[in-house]
């Protein structure tokens, strides 16, 4: 069997037309002025757009019908999450849909109502990290002998915008999930952080005792969690390829347009070159993604699958971070101030190497799958 | 399974078989592993009885019509058939610019006579051929071509000469692209295009020693060479359009090939093997972490290629830059390809300094040798930069 593996890429035309829709909705609502419009205030996105977006059923994608959802494969959240991030829109739709991920592979039972609200269009958020290591299991957030859970997350994208946490925990000997009502936090519990991707939104919580509404312990967590890891390099794979392709836009736009010595400067092989090599690169991120999106059902991932989560993870974030680099480059001074639209690329794609580990953490576990057996 | 998936399957079991009980033995020599490393007689003679008998099977072009000693069906059983050879690892159909660039060519834009005459010979490699486009002043740049060709009753005196010209020495024809009109407003509208017999008085040869040692290609010399003057094909001052239909069929972007492995596809399993069993700070390379990142790398630079060959046939999932798969493909496929046997050698230890001919050298060389020769595929056809200039002027629409 080659090393290659699986070159599957399947697309029907269900898939068609929500990646139709995704665009021309994403291009419409989102776009480099919006995003600038919330850079600087708490909230990242506009609450009619998040309803516009529930009221598609986007929030049910990956659930089945009859916890509300649409009975999608999560893999159709790929031409979602890359609309996204070419309209740098920041909502906190990914970290719902990977929430909702996490309890649907852990227990869907014991989730049951959670799930339905988030079909029906409650933001949740999945609280997991407690230090900078991606790959740590939890150990100082334990749910303690009175049910109470205690301890501080980092960094947990779309906290302040979530009704639903999602937090990974230690209840006995086990690794355990607890379900959480926002509103049952302590009201300083929620602290942002300051994050280079000023399009998105994390924060700290503390949780002084707070009741859970599920824990949800057992062999299923590991697993899901294990898997809840990959789809979320996946999604911001695909986030992050979508800003790539924003990002070679705008630069090739400004190549085209800017004279020097008296030329356009995209006639310039050392401009052209590289612009040749973020569009490659971006090629190559946006096959991995439609792969694994190609690949994924609603069971626990497979080898393949893995692989292909891991690989679209570590091309589309260097990617993202070769275009935005370059991007700012490329726009001589004008690159190097706020009012750059390039600054917004290699911002977004600083803080995506750090969502759910960057390219060499994924290379380093692709080589422990493909090359050891 | 319906009907025709059938007959595929049916076909493909019968070509595996062939190619199993076929496929010619080693023959003691290393064997060329593409078209453009043909170098010694005992290499020609060895894969010109391979190529034919892969015709006379009835496995060469086999979309092409029958009259003109193709199968006449569709190009997907010559896909099978490439494929099940790449499969197999038999070795290649080297007659490639008569199979893959003239040959099309003449079977689209040809006349019926033209394809009487040239394309049968092509399949069954009885007839060789070579291409004559870049010049020793001007490699890539074919707009600038000096070689002459002037119209003299019924032939054209042909004066000049041509370089890089791959298996120059064993071809019989030429599609040679040269000079009718000086004086053209456009440079471009003075050339034309000819499918030029090479056995004609006043053209002759000269082997170019390649860096790897052996001989692959050759400068040809034109002086007051006379070709028929229906060697011209579609008019005086069209050559300029027809190099560029034919460089489309060289680059990939169009298809129609008459088939049959082209090259030798070395691909990273065969790198993988070959590490498992070098030693570095005493325990095998394979656990290196740092070669064991950059060969992850590798990996995932060889499968983005594979995957995006499945995406481009995809038009929803292309729809941003619908050409930049195809027309990005060769500058892909032929850097990738340099790099990662340029890291096998490396990755070799001490032992990657030797070379073919020492009796140590890791699978007779074939390493040093591949990566030396794949610098034929970053240059020739258009070098690397070049592509990279194709690429983001056409696809990107960067100013020329």
């Amino acid at each position: 069997m080659s090393v290659i593996g699986s070159t599957a890429m399947r697309f029907d035309e269900e898939q068609s037309m929500l990646l139709d829709y995704a665009r021309s909705f994403c291009a419409d609502r989102g776009g480099l002025n919006a995003a600038r419009e919330h850079l600087e205030t708490p909230l990242e996105y506009s609450p009619g757009v998040w309803d516009e977006m529930v009221a598609m059923g986007w929030t049910g994608i990956g659930l089945p019908e009859e916890l509300g959802g649409s009975g999608l494969s999560i893999g159709a959240a790929v031409p979602v999450a890359e609309s996204l991030g070419k309209a740098l829109m920041g909502t906190p739709l990914l970290s719902t849909l990977l929430a909702a991920q996490l309890l649907l592979r852990a227990d869907s039972k014991a989730a049951a109502e959670v799930l339905e609200g988030i079909a029906g269009g409650d933001a949740a958020c999945v609280a997991e990290l407690e230090s900078e290591d991606w790959s740590a299991l939890p150990r100082t957030t334990v749910i303690d002998d009175a049910g109470m859970l205690q301890g501080q997350k980092r960094l947990v994208m779309d906290a302040t915008s979530a009704r639903w946490i999602v937090v990974t925990a230690v209840a006995g000997a086990d690794t355990a999930l607890a379900v959480l009502d926002a509103t049952t936090l302590d009201d300083d519990a929620i602290n942002p952080r300051v994050l280079i991707d000023n399009t998105h939104r994390a924060a700290d919580i503390t949780f002084n005792g707070v009741t859970p509404l599920a824990v949800i312990s057992g062999a299923s967590v590991l697993a899901a969690l294990r898997d809840y890891r990959l789809l979320g390099a996946l999604l911001v794979a695909a986030e992050s390829t979508g800003a790539a392709a924003a990002c070679l836009d705008v630069t090739v736009d400004y190549l085209k347009t800017r004279k020097q010595f008296g030329k356009l400067i995209g006639s310039y092989q050392a401009l052209k070159h590289p612009s040749v090599d973020m569009l490659t690169m971006m090629d190559s991120a946006r096959s991995f993604v439609y792969h694994a999106s190609s690949l994924l059902g609603s069971e626990p991932l497979d080898k393949d699958q893995e692989v292909a989560c891991r690989m679209a993870k570590a091309q589309a974030t260097d990617a993202l971070k070769f275009a935005g680099d370059r991007a700012v480059q490329f726009h001589g001074g004008m690159g190097f101030t706020w009012d750059c639209d390039a600054q917004l690329f290699i911002r977004r794609a600083q803080g995506a190497q750090q969502q759910f580990g960057d390219a060499q953490h994924h290379r380093q576990r692709l080589a422990a799958l493909l090359l050891d057996d | 399974m319906n009907a025709a998936v059938k007959e595929l399957e049916d076909f493909r079991r019968e070509v595996a078989s062939w190619l199993k009980a076929n496929k010619p033995a080693d023959p003691g020599f290393l064997l060329p592993q593409t078209f453009m490393e043909v170098g010694s007689e005992e290499q020609l003679e060895f894969l010109r009885e391979w190529q034919h008998k892969v015709w006379s099977a009835g496995y060469l072009g086999m979309a092409w019509a029958k009259e003109h000693g193709g199968q006449g069906v569709d190009a997907i059983y010559q896909s099978v058939v490439d494929q099940e050879m790449r499969r197999q690892a038999v070795p290649i159909c080297f007659n490639v610019i008569g199979l893959g660039w003239a040959g099309p060519l003449i079977n689209d834009i040809g006349t019926e006579e033209e394809k009487q005459r040239y394309l049968k010979g092509i399949l069954s490699a009885e007839d060789i051929w070579c291409q004559g486009f870049s010049e020793p002043d001007h490699g890539s740049d074919l707009g600038n071509a000096r070689t002459r060709a002037e119209r003299d009753g019924d032939d054209y005196v042909i004066n000049g000469s041509k370089i890089w010209t791959t298996m120059g020495n064993y071809a019989k024809y030429m599609i040679l692209l040269a000079r009718t009109n000086p004086e053209a407003e456009r440079k471009y509208d003075g050339l034309s295009f000819f499918l030029a017999p090479m056995t004609v008085d006043g053209v002759s040869t000269r082997p170019i020693r390649k860096l790897t040692g052996e001989y692959g290609f050759t400068e040809t010399f034109f002086d007051n060479a006379r070709i028929p003057a229906d060697c011209l094909m579609g008019g005086e001052g069209a050559g300029w359009k027809i190099a560029m239909k034919t460089l489309q069929y060289e680059r990939g972007a169009e298809a129609g090939a008459a088939g049959g492995l082209a090259f030798v596809r070395i691909v990273i399993d065969d790198l993988i093997q070959q590490l498992r069993d070098v030693t570095r700070d005493g325990k095998p390379v394979l656990e290196d972490p740092l070669i064991r990142d950059q060969l992850v790398s590798l990996i995932m630079e060889e499968k983005a290629i594979s995957l995006g060959d499945r995406r481009s046939g995809i038009p929803a999932l292309t729809s941003d830059y619908p050409m930049s798969l195809p027309l990005s493909n060769k500058l892909r496929w032929t850097e990738y390809a340099r790099r990662m046997r340029q890291f096998a050698i490396n990755a070799q230890g001490a032992d990657g300094a030797l070379f073919v001919g020492d009796d140590r050298a890791r699978e007779g060389g074939f390493w040093q040798r591949a990566y030396l020769n794949s610098f034929s595929a970053t240059i020739g056809g258009g070098t690397s930069q070049v592509q990279a200039n194709i690429v983001a002027e056409h696809v990107l629409g960067l100013p020329k």
